[in-house]
């Protein structure tokens, strides 16, 4: 078949594969592993899934911490799954990933070299069980807002993996606002706890959405391309909004003086993030960048005698069956 | 300052100025083969691909298959695959090599023009 096919290195032929790109993006078609794609097509994409893989993969510690102290086996149990659950998200990730050329081990040396990135939501903080109900709640609804959208980009792998996430993202924000819910219906000590809590998270799920689109010049391209389909404030406007009645049902206050209806709008007016934490975090200095690296790169070492020891068997095996008649 | 930022991905606000994506050159690094896996939703239907994996050996890649794309009994069947061993037509869908059936119509119930009153047809 490589006789009839163009390859990307035909100058002749680029032309045509790329308005053939262009063509399958314009009409809402899915990019498969195997097609021409421009290079910084495939290079945005990489970056884009490696970093929500590792996203995925950092974030079992905030709410991992918890697991050996969740107040009941029922609490525990929930936790434990949806903290699996964030491991199979990064697996499925790494694997979109490494359709487009890049390679799962070396994606890893890169996080743990500090060279790639993930989300700066999981640099925050966790000291307060509720916290396990917050992320749920708003850490994993304001995921969801991002992610549901890329259930249609336009690379199919990513697209196909994102739609297995988005099932299982329904319950871990489901499970956080019963958490929530249960503690609101307990004493004051436990209220006062998920308005704690809250006041903390709140601000950092808005960052979430990135920079203003004002501030924002890489998303144009990513829209063009269909590897992003809102704009940071479009979906920043939409958790908000949904955000909104299901803390006023929960009991509890926003921390945000300026949220309020804007019947004009049909939407909430919301206060001004604060871009200068954001940076802060972002650049490494949040509460925990430090120690979720050091976290997982400890995780990685430790676990270096599995990997050995599975592929010392697997030679093993493949030795003697080739040796049995 | 923000401008090498964005809400790329999942959970947003990862940098994607000075990001590098290609594999470091260097010495092969000691992974896993890969494994393409396939499920069977349930009985009467056919296994279908769902993604790939990592693991040293063909056992192993059915538990991490079990634990990483069956843990909501999506399937009542697991094939694994060497992902290597799969040989693949070209992906170019306009390749000749599917010209065959492009140019036969005929092939298709639709092609016969019957008249109204012939029933069961
Ligand atoms: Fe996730
Ligand atoms: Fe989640």
């Amino acid at each position: 078949m490589t006789a009839v096919t163009p390859t990307p290195a035909d100058p002749v032929e680029t032309g045509t594969l790329r308005d053939r790109f262009e063509e399958t993006v314009a009409r809402d078609r899915r990019v498969e592993p195997r097609d021409w794609m421009p290079e910084e097509y495939r290079r945005t994409l990489i970056r884009q899934v490696a970093q929500h893989a590792h996203s995925e993969i950092i974030g079992m510690q905030p709410e991992g911490a918890w697991i050996t102290r969740a107040p009941s086996l029922r609490r525990k149990s929930i936790l434990l799954a949806k903290v699996q659950d964030e491991a199979g998200h990064g697996l499925y990730l790494y694997a979109a990933a490494e359709t487009l050329g890049a390679d799962r081990a070396d994606l890893t040396a890169k996080l743990l070299a500090g060279q790639q990135k993930y989300s700066s939501i999981f640099n925050y903080p966790t000291p307060s069980y509720a916290d396990v109900g917050t992320i749920g709640w708003l850490v994993d609804g304001a995921a969801i807002c991002n992610q549901v959208p890329l259930c249609r980009s336009s690379y199919g792998p990513y697209a196909r993996a994102m739609v297995r996430i988005c099932k299982e993202e329904s319950f871990h924000q489901r499970q956080g606002y019963e958490l929530l819910l249960t503690l609101m219906a307990g004493t004051d000590a436990q209220r006062a706890m998920v308005q704690e809590s809250v006041d903390r998270f709140w601000w950092p799920a808005l960052m979430m959405f990135g920079p203003p689109d004002d501030r924002s010049p890489n998303s144009a391209r990513s829209m063009a391309w269909g590897v992003k389909r809102h704009t940071n404030d479009e979906l920043r406007q939409r958790f908000v909004d949904m955000t909104v009645p299901q803390a006023e049902r929960l009991g509890v206050t926003l921390p945000d003086p300026e949220l309020r209806w804007n019947a004009e709008r049909g939407h909430h007016d919301f206060g001004a993030v604060d871009w200068a934490e954001f940076a802060e975090v972002v650049a490494g200095r949040g509460p925990c960048n430090a120690e979720r690296l050091a976290r997982r790169r400890a995780a990685h070492d430790e676990g270096a005698w599995v990997r050995e020891a599975a592929t010392a068997y697997a030679a093993g095996q493949a030795a003697a069956a080739a040796v049995s008649p | 300052m923000t401008a090498g930022w964005t809400a790329e991905g999942g959970h947003g606000a990862v940098p994607t100025d000075g990001v590098p994506v290609e594999p470091a050159p260097g010495p092969v690094r000691a992974d896993w083969p890969l494994w393409e896996v396939f499920l069977r939703g349930r009985r009467g239907l056919n296994h279908v691909h769902v993604g790939s994996l990592h693991a040293a050996d063909a056992e192993l890649a059915l538990h991490h298959a079990r634990d990483l794309y069956t843990r909501r009994n999506e399937a009542v069947s697991i094939w694994v695959v060497p992902a290597a061993a799969i040989t693949a037509s070209s992906p170019d869908e306009r390749d000749p090599f599917f010209a065959p059936s492009g140019d036969k119509a005929y092939r298709h119930p639709t092609f016969y023009r019957l008249p109204e009153d012939v029933p069961h047809l």
